[in-house]
């Protein structure tokens, strides 16, 4: 366990950057998201959610596969580059850092996913710990302790310290290459925190929901339920809850005429979006009813049926401050059956 | 010491032109042998009034420096009112443009009959030299259509 | 008032004039109400009209107009502009529709209290021109004007355009004073090119394509948006590339000119908090200067701006004549 003054933050920011690249939430026109740092960037390690988790900085909003043009009558094709350097992610939260968890489970297990997969390798992940959590959050529904988030280095800011304790292998490195800046300290501070914060996740509204539910009832039961029809009405169908979700990984895959060439590139896709899922024959699911169902059976049933009862929510609770029309996984899951009360 | 040799900016210039004055004043201007710049990239249109908003956007995109609307003068529209209603959609849309901060002088409209040939060529190679003074469009490009 | 919608919503219910309600439902966090249908009266226990009421119904009223039979539907002074708007496009029924006016005291913006430094909110209510807030983490206040949304501190007006009945529509005549509503604009009318490209770079770039404002417009009312052809070399969903945000936004914002009434729902449910307003503004400046005073949804029956015109209308060079970067060379 080591420590760093606050006023010695961007001191340990710039040593890590002169390294390697270093994204972390940066402040722009307001908002705070992942982005690459710079001298003259707009840090911001207090804002408890950034608009965007960091799941951007491991699997890209967009980003080309490869690209191919015409040379001298022939057809060239340029794979983009996988990560080939290090690089390190600081001020992940508990939930985004499980969220990779997550995203591991879908795109490094057979038919590994080499762009994912080179960055996961290569990236090393320093999270902080949440000391005002707030009331949008439910991450320990899924077991989360965003008291003591399990990435590569934890930090907790306690007073006019950050503490730093490397928990694996690249934290351990890591803190090797920082070690001048920081000092040896003690974990009771830490410790004392850490009962704070957790007295406080007790209180918050979510943090009690009850999943079971979801473990008892069968996929067509659930699939079934009456409920779905009472609550997707005031879903617009847009994509905001995918977006900006940690867990959230459909891709699509399309081309971009560039003139000179073809991108062929990935982005992100939403299931609420009509054109999921579209092929040549047409959509199996027709309506939004069915998109909206098909987004919180997989987070809460389909993925958990194939990832050992693991589920695909995070509890971040971004979905629930974002949705335009309020509806958000808290109240599917209630009204699927799981209130506490 | 090494210079780099740079190249001399060329612009890239798309003129729609409607196909009932502007285009045949081209044509005109044309057959009388007066000169414009090779720059220009004539696309025919039925009418200035098909031009949608998204085509002077993909223009940009797609690597044009300068994009420039030709119909018939506001009364004489092959389909009456055409014209009229492009000259508020063109007027709205570039000042939208000059609001998110794109140099005003890389869009223009300007009304060419076909007996114009002399009009087709100062205003074409007026535009030019604006684009040309004005460098190459930055503020509305699409990087992954620039060629490195 | 809250007990009068809900009364009158029963009435109407027993006695067959209608035979659903479009409201809001209560949340579950204090403030975050969703639009919902009721369809008994049982249901309506679950009805609630406060100051977080902020969506607006009419864009619902385009498929509720498809139901079977009429659908009641609270439409708060600013939302009737768009259902007027809607009649006007024939995209709602008004014959369908039982429209409740009812009464707004200005709708609040709960990333404003949390800019304000509340966090962990539980419970909100007012109390005069305070706003007094149970949080996780003690009692927290503040005033009233400072949570309210961007698009109510310089309200169109208290006025219904289009209402069957009203019920506490004198609440909010007493309302505080608005602002300019086009002051915003003409900031950035005033800065140099530069200036308003590097202020839209830091706005757009954050675009993250979810489509929320397009979705949650009434004036988007299209079956099938231009920018979902599958006949697009691009996607709607991918920010591949800052030209595709600003070219989403701009052509946007032109579908809806002369047709957008300011209800201000796309800067309301921006994640990334894009204050797209100000395009829609700018249209709406622009259109009242150039081509005379309009707002779109006062009428059901006049032209818009975009399908009418003049002889005498200004030529597109006006806009180099007109820009700031211009002005201030001469």
């Amino acid at each position: 366990m080591y420590k760093i003054e606050k006023s010695q933050l961007p001191g340990l920011l710039a040593a890590i950057a002169a390294r390697e690249d270093l994204f972390l939430p940066i402040q722009k026109s307001g908002q705070a998201n992942f982005g690459l740092w710079s001298g003259d960037a707009d840090v911001d390690l207090n804002t408890l959610k950034t608009v965007k988790s960091g799941k951007d900085c491991f699997f890209p909003q967009s980003e080309t596969l490869y690209s191919c043009r015409k040379e001298e009558g022939k057809l060239a094709i340029d794979p983009a580059k996988l990560q080939e350097t290090p690089f390190v992610v600081f001020g992940m939260r508990a939930c985004d850092v499980q969220g990779l968890k997550v995203l591991d489970n879908v795109f490094l297990k057979d038919a590994v996913d080499s762009f994912y997969a080179a960055r996961r390798e290569h990236g090393t992940v320093v999270a902080l710990a949440c000391h005002e959590p707030e009331e949008t959050c439910f991450c320990k529904v899924f077991g989360i302790d965003a008291a003591a988030p399990g990435a590569d280095v934890a930090c907790w800011f306690i007073g006019e310290e950050l503490y730093w304790k490397a928990l694996t292998e690249k934290g351990k490195a890591l803190t090797d290459q920082v070690k001048e800046l920081l000092t040896e300290a003690e974990e009771k501070a830490v410790e004392e925190e850490q009962e704070h914060i957790r007295a406080v996740i007790d209180k918050l509204p979510y943090s009690h929901l009850d999943l079971s539910v979801f473990r008892e009832k069968s996929t067509m039961e659930l699939f079934d339920s009456p409920r779905w029809e009472e609550l997707y009405h005031p879903c617009l169908a847009c994509g905001t809850c995918t977006f900006v979700c940690p867990t959230c990984q459909c891709y699509d895959i399309r081309d971009f005429n560039t003139k000179e060439g073809v991108q062929r590139y990935r982005c992100w896709d939403s299931c609420m979006y009509s054109d999921f899922t579209m092929m040549a024959h047409g959509n199996m699911r027709t309506s939004q009813m069915q998109r909206f169902r098909q987004r919180f059976m997989h987070k809460l049933v389909y993925y958990p049926d194939n990832n050992e009862g693991m589920f695909s929510c995070v509890g971040c609770g971004r979905c629930v401050s974002k949705c335009p029309a309020s509806l958000n996984i808290v109240k599917v899951i209630k009204k699927l059956g799981g209130d506490a009360q | 010491m090494q210079v780099e040799e740079k190249k001399e900016f060329r612009p890239k210039i798309v003129a729609f032109c409607c196909n009932w004055c502007s285009y045949a004043g081209a044509d005109l201007a044309g057959s009388s042998r007066l000169s414009y710049p090779a720059d220009v990239k004539i696309i025919r249109v039925p009418c200035s009034c098909r031009v949608n908003p998204m085509f002077i956007l993909r223009a940009f995109q797609r690597g044009a420096d300068g994009v420039i609307l030709c119909g018939c003068h506001p009364g004489d529209c092959h389909y009456t009112t055409g014209n009229y209603y492009a000259r508020r959609r063109m007027t709205l849309l570039f000042s939208m443009l000059d609001y998110l901060g794109v140099e005003n002088g890389r869009t223009r409209v300007e009304w060419v009959s076909a007996a114009e040939g002399v009009k087709f060529s100062t205003t074409m190679n007026e535009f030019v030299a604006k684009i040309h003074s004005l460098g190459e469009n930055v503020r509305l490009e699409d990087l992954r259509c620039k060629r490195d | 008032m809250q007990e009068r919608l809900v009364e009158r919503a029963k009435e109407l219910l027993a006695d067959g004039s209608v035979v659903r309600v479009l409201g809001w439902k209560q949340g579950d966090l204090g403030y975050n109400p969703e639009p919902a249908y009721f369809n008994s009266p049982e249901e309506l226990s679950d009805f609630v009209y406060d100051g977080f009421c902020g969506a607006n119904l009419s864009k619902y009223m385009i498929q509720a107009g498809k139901l079977e039979g009429k659908t009641l539907v609270f439409l708060k002074p600013c939302d009737t502009y768009s259902f007027n708007q809607l009649i006007k496009e024939h995209r709602v029924k008004r014959e369908n529709t039982y429209i409740i006016g009812v009464g707004c005291k200005g709708t609040l913006d709960v990333e404003k209290m949390k800019d304000a430094g509340i966090k962990g909110i539980e419970s909100v209510c007012q109390e005069g021109d305070l706003l007094k807030v149970q949080t996780i983490y003690g009692e927290k206040e503040m005033p009233f004007g400072d949570a309210l949304l961007e698009r109510c501190t310089v309200c169109k007006g208290k006025t219904h355009q289009v209402y069957d009945e009203l019920i506490g529509a004198e609440e909010g005549e007493e309302a505080g004073p608005v602002g300019n509503r086009f002051a915003q604009v003409e900031e950035l009318e005033a800065m140099s090119p530069e200036e308003r490209f590097a202020f839209w770079q830091g706005e757009l770039s954050r675009c993250i394509r979810c489509n929320a404002c397009r979705n949650v417009c009434p004036a988007c009312s299209c079956l099938k948006c231009v920018f979902d052809s599958n006949q697009f070399d691009s996607a709607q969903k991918a920010n591949a590339d800052t030209f595709e945000e600003q070219m989403f936004h701009i052509i946007r914002a032109f579908h809806v000119a002369g047709r957008c009434t300011d209800c201000g729902e796309c800067s309301r449910v921006c994640p990334q908090r894009i204050p797209l307003h100000l395009l829609n503004r700018k249209f709406i400046k622009d259109i009242n200067e150039l081509y005379g005073t309009y707002q779109a949804g006062e009428d059901t029956d006049s032209r818009g701006p975009l399908t009418d015109f003049t002889f005498e209308d200004a030529e597109p060079g006006v806009v180099v004549e007109r820009s700031s970067g211009e002005r201030g060379k001469r």
